[in-house]
């Protein structure tokens, strides 16, 4: 069978301010084959999209290709002119992005923007775009579909979105599709119904794709073959199975090692180091610096990529000593706390975004807006982490905006030890401020860009200890080191930094202040999972050295059941389940958090989601009864949409809010 | 060790300014529009020094002389040496504008800036104002105030660092608004800095290199600014040689003694555009699209 895709020693790089020429992409050799879904995993910078979209014969400005070929169904990409690439592109080849939102056109309704798919890609007459448009949007399993064509995109929720940018991919009838980290961003129920979309379409018309991701457990459920890059060049390519489950080569078993699982409690291995920049890989291994199994051979030559019995191609000497080597190397495990005394006390929170118009204000009326979050009361202990989970939406941000006072409760009370705290940030005594502080997701958002790391720091110092000049360098630099930086980070800028090292600048800040407690906001989430493992890794340490409490939030289970004691779920902005990991993660559980566990994608590819709820996103809790409702699978009956559902206990401290009984939960 | 360290930090700043110069200066647009207006400062510096006649020197038998090798550009109506005046007529012009740009950007930002933090209903009625205050056109605004309250150096530039400063306030407060909403400010504030701590140390460096792009632009339109009042006869007083009242004493005789009118707009207007291709190629160094922002 002739290759779809065959991309062939293709060299991609860019001309540095030096005059230097730097390699992106070096050597690759890729075919797929009519049908085949290939996905192209590797951690940010290592060229998988630049490699992607190389197949379509474009590379973003500055790129350009220094030898090799791209063929696409005989067609040589490269050579094209702009028209017949045109005609191609969107057509047999079409491209789903990652952010489909974005790329959707904000003033066209949804109808009329694939009908502009249809009239450019397919051959149809007018009359009938229409029609199709309509076949479309229910191909990608999109509800009422007459509904959706008179929309647009802004009414439409995340995964709907990415739904109508697949219709849109498909309106040309292609032969293969390249999808571009297409559910990242998207809640994990959603992800888990768009792969499961994908791979349906793929098999009803037998379309190759190309998969570019990071997530091994979405390309695990769609791939039939991985090729795993790292700095620019394919290290392991093989049957997807294989590479998963056996990875024979050590950067990939690194990478499945730094994965935290739901099914294991211990901390996930880091990787340490970074990958070389463009250009600087050297005549060596691109990977020896970070490689356990490293020898002098790897440093001075550079592997070259060659076929293992098994049937991979395996860009590395030590091919079966890295195989060997397996056994999936084991985590620290979680610093465990022992409960005593409360630290952080919820009461009754609830919190509002909606302000009280100005006609009700005069009016003295009350607003009828429900609040956003509602009825929250949750006790954590000196020490414990509780972790926050919930799809975007559920309030955890929310909750930690609320306890950090920058946004103030409609009502209830955040208490530390037994000290109410003032509503808002700016009420607080300093001794407040600092008990309390906060990491941020995105450190390229958290940390000032016009600071160095000296400026970053020195601020909590300055303000809760009043340190001067002398005293500050000095402590700053043990402030740094706690997060395993050396002094000579202290004069850099952000954009000097990599984005692991960023966070852990963000990490240092909040510790300067020595919090009792730190609310963590999603902060693994920008990273790559690598330096995920490390910064899960870092803060169990300080975990265990200052004795702090954590509230952790993320939407990620296996990080939350990493790191957490406890766990709350979250819809809509109302308590749901929470307890101990371990109780909440196995067992009995809220339906809700059923439909969580069942949505995770594992980096294997014999398990698949369990998918039972539909993945509409509310956008405003009901009125009354279970915050649940019109999702869950289990629904009893109007019970459950007229009455808050109780409170049910074990013995301990595990709750679930639900009408069905307990024993019946399992 | 803190010395050596203190002078290291100061040096990543120095490095981006000297980076910054440098890419300015690799620009085309930059390296034209620099030199243009290098050149006037220092013509306008040297000036008194160099020019071969008086510039208040009459001379009635020399009145309306095209170009020759005593006049190299011509003399004008009343015999006086365009040359002379020509070199000389930026003097007053750079002085004013000079002093009156600076604080325009400096009271116009600082109040963007504050306001663009605070936010909320003060906010959006401050908006209001500056909008009313921008439909009028600047030059009936100017007019009244200097009817008012008489012409020269002392009333110019307070009336001119005024009415420029309020367009600042206005991409101050837009620039502002980009940085507030990004998580290093949230992180300030739960810290519990106050607002003018988060202003200085969050808000301002990041909102300068807006407002020095910015900077330039008001000087160049406080320029024309000036130059239109003198033509009017509402800026520099005669004899003062200056571009805008050369142009209007040339006005009407520009059919037949053009040089007159020539000479004081080439040299208006190169500075102009000199200003312009370095904001421009200040703002592409800096990363700033200005393209992307909307003029007000």
């Amino acid at each position: 069978m002739s290759a779809l895709i065959d991309i062939r020693d293709v060299s991609v790089g860019f001309t540095g301010r030096d005059g230097r020429t730097r390699e992106v992409l070096r050597n690759i050799d890729l075919t797929v084959a009519p049908g085949e879904s290939v996905g192209l995993v590797g951690e940010s910078g290592s060229g998988k999209s630049t490699l992607a979209f190389a197949a379509m014969g474009y590379l973003k400005r500055g790129l350009r290709l220094l030898g090799g070929s791209a063929a696409f169904n005989g067609n040589d990409m490269f050579a094209r002119s702009r028209q017949e690439l045109e005609r191609i592109r969107g057509g047999q080849l079409a491209l789903i992005p990652q952010n489909s939102g974005q790329s959707l056109t904000p003033t066209l309704r949804i109808g009329a923007q694939l009908g502009e798919a249809l009239r450019l890609h397919s051959a149809l007459p007018v009359g009938q775009h229409g029609a199709r448009v309509i076949e479309l949007l229910s191909q990608v399993r999109l509800p009422d579909p007459e509904g959706i064509v008179a929309r647009f995109p802004h009414e439409l929720s995340g995964g709907q979105q990415q739904r109508v940018a697949i219709a849109m991919a498909l309106a040309g009838d292609p032969v293969a599709l390249l999808l571009d980290e297409p559910t990242t961003g998207l809640d994990v129920t959603t992800q888990a119904h768009i792969l499961e979309l994908l791979r349906d379409i793929a098999a009803e018309r037998s379309m190759a794709m190309v998969y570019v991701s990071h997530d091994l457990g979405a390309i695990a459920r769609v791939c039939d073959r991985v090729v795993v890059m790292y700095a620019g060049e394919v290290v392991l390519e093989g049957p997807t199975r294989q590479v998963l489950r056996a990875p024979a080569h050590p950067y990939a078993q690194g990478l499945l090692a730094s994965i935290p699982r739901l099914d294991d409690a211990t901390l996930p291995v880091a990787l340490d180091g970074r990958p070389p920049a463009p250009g600087e890989a050297g005549a060596g291994c691109a990977f020896a610096d970070r490689c356990a199994l490293v020898q002098d051979k790897c440093r001075a030559t550079r592997p070259p990529l060659a076929a293992v019995e098994s049937g991979e191609r395996v860009r590395c000497f030590f091919a079966d000593e890295a195989r060997r080597d397996r056994g999936r190397r084991k985590g620290a495990a979680p610093v465990r706390y022992s409960r005593d005394s409360a630290m952080l006390t919820l009461d009754d929170l609830s919190i509002s975004y909606a302000r009280p118009r100005l006609i009700d204000q005069l009016l003295g009326r009350s607003s009828d807006l429900l609040p956003t979050v509602d009825d929250i009361s949750i006790t954590i202990g000196k020490g414990e982490t509780l972790g926050l989970v919930g799809e975007s939406g559920s309030g955890k941000s929310t909750i930690l905006k609320t306890i950090a006072g920058l946004l103030p409760p409609a009502g209830g009370t955040v208490a530390v030890g037994d000290h109410p705290l003032p509503r808002l940030v700016e009420q607080r005594d300093p001794n407040q401020l600092r008990q309390i502080q906060l990491i941020f997701q995105n450190p390229d958002d958290s940390l000032n860009p016009r600071h160095t790391v000296a400026d970053i720091l020195e601020q909590p110092l300055k303000l809760y200890y009043g340190l001067s000049s002398t005293d500050l360098r000095a402590r700053s630099v043990q402030v740094l080191e706690r997060v395993r930086l050396g002094a000579h980070y202290l004069d850099r800028l952000p954009s000097q930094l990599s984005g692991g090292e960023k966070q852990r600048v963000a990490i240092a800040r909040a510790f300067a202040a020595d919090p009792e407690i730190v609310l963590c906001d999603e902060v693994t989430s920008a990273l790559d999972v690598s330096v995920q493992a490390a910064v899960l890794d870092l803060l169990n340490d300080l975990k265990a050295t200052q004795g702090t409490t954590y509230v952790f939030v993320s939407h990620d289970l296996a990080v939350v059941r990493a790191l957490s004691d406890r766990v709350a779920v979250l819809y809509q902005g109302r308590l749901c389940e929470i307890g101990q990991t371990d109780h909440v993660f196995g067992g009995v559980s809220h339906p809700y958090t059923e439909v969580l566990l069942g949505a995770v994608l594992e980096p294997d590819p014999d398990t698949a989601p369990t998918l039972t709820a539909d993945d509409v996103v509310e956008r405003a809790p009901p009125a009354q009864g279970c915050p649940f409702q019109r999702r869950c699978p289990r629904k009893v009956g109007t019970i459950c949409e007229t009455d808050t559902p109780p409170w049910q206990r074990n013995g301990g401290d595990h709750a679930i809010r639900c009408h069905i009984a307990r024993e019946d939960l399992a | 060790m803190t010395e050596i360290t203190a002078t290291r930090t100061e040096n990543t700043r120095l490095q981006r300014i000297g980076a910054v110069l440098r890419d300015v200066m690799t620009r085309p647009s930059g390296a034209i529009g620099l030199t243009l207006v290098v050149l006037h400062l220092v013509l306008a510096n040297v000036s008194p020094w160099i020019v071969p006649y008086d510039y208040k020197a009459m001379d009635s038998l020399q009145m309306l002389k095209p170009p020759s090798g005593a006049h190299w550009l011509g003399t004008d109506h009343l015999g006086r040496d365009v040359l002379t005046r020509t070199l000389m007529g930026g003097r007053e012009a750079l002085l004013v504008t000079g002093i009156a740009t600076p604080i325009a950007v400096i009271w116009g930002g600082f109040v963007g800036i504050f306001f663009g933090l605070v936010g909320g209903r003060l906010d959006e009625v401050l908006m209001r104002v500056v909008d009313a205050f921008l439909s009028l056109p600047w030059i009936l605004k100017m007019l009244v105030l200097i009817v008012t309250f008489g012409t020269g150096i002392e009333v110019l530039i307070p009336t001119l660092a005024f009415f420029y400063g309020i367009p600042v306030i206005r991409i101050a407060r837009a620039a502002t608004h980009d940085v507030v909403a990004r998580d290093f400010v949230s992180a300030a504030r739960a810290r519990g800095h106050g607002r003018i701590t988060i202003i200085r140390r969050e808000l301002l460096p990041n909102v300068l290199d807006t407002l020095m792009v910015e900077g330039a632009m008001r000087w160049s339109w406080m320029l024309l600014a000036f130059s239109s009042l003198s033509f009017l006869g509402f800026g520099v007083s005669p004899p003062t040689p200056d571009w805008g009242l050369m142009i209007a004493d040339g006005r009407g005789l520009m059919s037949f003694a053009p040089w007159g009118v020539l000479a004081p707009v080439v040299a208006l207007s190169s500075l102009i555009i000199g200003i312009n291709l370095t904001a421009d190629a200040l703002a592409k160094a800096l990363g700033i699209d200005r393209a992307q922002k909307a003029p007000v």
